[in-house]
C-alpha cells in the first residue's frame, strides 16, 4: 500500500519590537536574567496591560506579507494555564479572532516546482519566560523574554513532505526576516516550530492519526524528525498496527523520534475573552498604511535584478538571501556602481571575507558607498584589480573612503603613455634578446618584458596600456 | 442539576485544587446554584445583540511600542521565595515540550 503524507505546521516568531506585547519592559535578547521585566510581566494583582501599538503593527506586517486578509475587528484571550515560565498563569493570546487569515506562500522546492502552501491564521501573542532545569531539583526562571510578542503562523496542511516542510520554513524565514519585523535567528529561538505528522493511503479522503512534534528550532531536525516519522507510522499500519495520538521528540543522535507523552485528555485551556484589553478595530486606512510601510519581498527584488540588471537567477537568488545582503547591494548600485560588478564583488570576496570571519555585513566596516566608489575606480581604471584587493581588505577592515586612500597610497594605476613609453623603451633597450625571441615568435618573451615593466612601476602600471604601448613598440623595432 | 460532582472535580483539578468528599459535595451544589442563577439570563432576548465581551466603550486603547526600564529587580525578587542569582529558584516541574 501506498501512502501520502500531511504536515502541519505551525511557527511562533519573535518580534523584534522595542517594548514588550502588554507591557513597557524592554524586548532584547541575551540581557542579565530578570532585568527587563515588570510587575505587569509578573502578573502582580491590580496591574492593567496595555497592547504595544507597534506589535500590532509588526503582526499586520507580517499578515499583508503572507498575503492574509486582516481581521478588523480584534480582541485577545486569555489561555489558562499553570507553569512557572509565566507567573499570571495564563498567556494573552487571540483564539477567536486571528489577526491574518487565508494568506498563502509560495515555495520552491530543489528541482524547481513551485507550490502554493495556504496560511490558515495568523495571532499575535506573547512568549514565556525561560526556565533552565537544573539536576539539584530546581528549575531558574528568567522572565526577561516572558510578554516578548510572538507572531503564530498556522499553516494549512498542504505541505505534503519533509522536503516541502524545509523549503516552506526556509521561505518564511526570508520573508519575515524582510518584512523587518524579526531577524529570524534559529539559535536564539525567534523562531520555532511545532510539526504534526500523518499518513494516510494515497486517495483516501480521510486524514490519518497524527504525531507532533513540539518547539523544534531547527529546519534540519524538522526536516529529519518528518522523514522518521513517515516511516516509523508507514511500518506501523503495515504491520497492522495504529498509530496512536501523541506528542513525540526528535532526538538528535539517534535520528528517531522518541514518544514524550500519549494522548491523554485534551488541553483545556478554558479560553475566555481578555478583559483587560478592549477591543480593536483595524480601518482600511490603517491597513494601507502598514502595507506601505512593507519593505520590498525577495521574490520581487529578485525578478528586478534578474530583468532589469541582468543578474543570472542563481546569482539574484544568492543576493536576496538575507535583507541585510540585498539592501546592502541595491544601496551599492543606487551609489554608481555597475550592478553586475557590484554582484560580482558581494558574491565574491565580500561573502568569502564573511565566511573566513564568520561574521555578518554589518560587523564590517564596509559601507555601499565605499564598494561603489571602489568598483568605480577599478572601471576608469585607476587602480588594477591586483591593487583593488588591497583596496577592499582596507575597506572592509577600516572605515577607509577608498579614492583618497588609493591616492595617498600611491596606489593609483599608472596608464599615462607619456610616463609609460620611456620606461618601455628602456627596458626594450636593456633585452635585445628578448624581442630577438619575440620576433622568432616565442610568445613568453612578452611576458618577461611586461614582468620588467612591472618591476621598473613597482607593479603600479596599468598591464592593459602596458601590453597596447609594448606590442606597438615591438612592432618599429 | 445544571452541573454534577465530576464536572467540580474537572473544573478544581485545572485550578490545582483537591477536595475532600464533603467538600466536593458541598461545592458541586453551590456551583449549581449560582449556574442556576446565572441562567436566568438567558431569558432575555438577545437576538441582533452581538456578543458583548468588555463593558466599557473603549476602543484601540494602545500603547506606543516605547521601553521603559524593567523594575528593579532586588525589588521583585522581595516576593519571591526562593531565588538564586538573579533567578526565580521554583521546584524543577519538567514539560518537556517547552523550551
Amino acid at each position: 500500500m501506498n501512502f501520502e503524507t500531511t504536515v502541519g505546521l505551525e511557527v511562533h516568531i519573535e518580534m523584534q519590537t522595542n517594548s514588550k506585547a502588554y507591557s513597557p519592559s524592554p524586548v532584547q535578547y541575551g540581557a542579565e536574567q530578570n532585568t527587563n521585566t515588570n510587575v505587569i510581566d509578573w502578573g502582580y494583582p491590580g496591574v492593567l496591560p496595555e497592547i504595544n501599538k507597534g506589535a500590532l503593527e509588526f503582526g499586520m506586517r507580517a499578515a499583508l506579507a503572507l498575503h492574509c486578509d486582516i481581521t478588523q475587528d480584534i480582541g485577545f484571550d486569555r489561555k489558562n494555564y499553570f507553569y512557572p515560565d509565566n507567573p499570571k498563569a495564563y498567556q494573552i493570546t487571540q483564539a477567536r479572532t486571528p489577526i491574518g487569515t487565508n494568506g498563502w506562500l509560495e515555495i520552491e522546492l530543489e528541482d524547481g516546482t513551485k507550490k502554493k502552501i495556504g496560511i490558515r491564521e495568523m495571532h499575535v501573542e506573547e512568549d514565556a519566560g525561560k526556565n533552565t532545569h537544573n539536576p539539584d531539583g530546581y528549575s531558574y526562571v528568567d522572565l526577561n523574554r516572558q510578554g516578548t510578542p510572538l507572531i503564530e503562523i498556522v499553516a494549512e496542511p498542504d505541505i505534503s513532505s519533509a522536503d516541502e516542510a524545509y523549503a516552506y520554513l526556509t521561505k518564511l524565514r526570508q520573508v519575515i526576516q524582510f518584512t523587518g519585523i524579526s531577524d529570524v535567528k534559529m539559535e536564539e529561538g525567534s523562531m520555532r516550530a511545532d510539526v504534526n505528522v500523518s499518513i494516510a493511503p494515497i486517495g483516501s479522503d480521510k486524514l490519518g492519526v497524527r504525531t507532533e512534534m513540539k518547539n523544534l528550532n531547527s529546519f534540519e531536525h524538522v526536516r529529519k524528525g518528518i522523514q522518521y516519522e513517515v516511516k516509523r507510522q508507514e511500518r506501523l499500519l503495515m504491520s497492522g498496527g495504529e498509530v496512536e495520538q501523541e506528542t513525540r521528540r526528535f532526538d538528535e543522535p539517534s535520528g528517531e523520534t522518541i514518544l514524550m507523552r500519549s494522548k491523554e485528555e485534551a488541553n483545556d485551556y478554558r479560553y475566555f475573552p481578555e478583559p483587560d484589553l478592549p477591543p480593536i478595530h483595524i480601518s482600511d486606512d490603517w491597513i494601507e498604511e502598514v502595507r506601505a510601510s512593507i519593505p520590498e519581498m525577495p521574490d520581487k527584488r529578485r525578478e528586478r535584478y534578474t530583468q532589469d540588471w541582468g543578474i543570472p537567477a542563481y546569482d539574484a537568488g544568492v543576493l536576496t538571501q538575507t535583507k541585510e545582503m540585498s539592501d546592502f547591494y541595491d544601496a551599492t548600485v543606487a551609489a554608481g556602481a555597475d550592478p553586475k560588478l557590484a554582484a560580482n564583488w558581494l558574491m565574491g570576496e565580500v561573502n568569502a571575507y564573511l565566511n573566513s570571519k564568520q561574521v555578518e555585513l554589518s560587523d564590517t566596516a564596509l559601507t555601499p558607498e565605499h564598494l561603489a566608489t571602489m568598483i568605480k575606480l577599478i572601471e576608469d581604471e585607476t587602480i588594477s584589480s591586483k591593487i583593488a584587493k588591497k583596496v577592499f581588505k582596507e575597506i572592509i577592515t577600516n572605515d577607509t573612503e577608498p579614492k583618497a586612500w588609493v591616492e595617498s597610497k600611491g596606489m593609483v594605476q599608472l596608464s599615462d603613455p607619456a610616463k609609460l613609453q620611456p620606461i618601455i623603451d628602456k627596458v626594450l633597450d636593456n633585452n635585445e634578446q628578448s624581442i630577438e625571441d619575440f620576433k622568432n615568435g616565442k610568445d613568453r618573451a612578452i611576458g618577461f618584458l611586461v614582468g620588467q615593466i612591472m618591476k621598473k612601476t613597482r607593479g603600479m602600471a596599468n598591464p592593459k596600456m602596458v601590453n597596447k604601448l609594448l606590442m606597438a613598440s615591438l612592432k618599429e623595432r | 442539576m445544571a452541573i454534577g460532582s465530576e464536572e467540580v472535580k474537572h473544573v478544581a483539578g485545572l485550578a490545582k485544587l483537591a477536595f475532600k468528599d464533603e467538600e466536593l459535595a458541598k461545592f458541586t451544589g453551590q456551583m449549581d446554584e449560582i449556574i442556576n442563577m446565572v441562567q436566568q439570563l438567558s431569558e432575555v432576548d438577545t437576538t441582533d445583540v452581538p456578543v458583548t465581551t468588555h463593558v466599557t466603550d473603549a476602543i484601540n486603547t494602545l500603547r506606543e511600542d516605547v521601553a521603559v526600564k524593567g523594575t528593579d529587580r532586588d525589588l521583585l525578587m522581595k516576593n519571591v521565595p526562593q531565588s538564586q542569582d538573579g533567578y526565580i529558584k521554583v521546584p524543577a516541574i519538567i514539560d518537556e515540550s517547552e523550551e
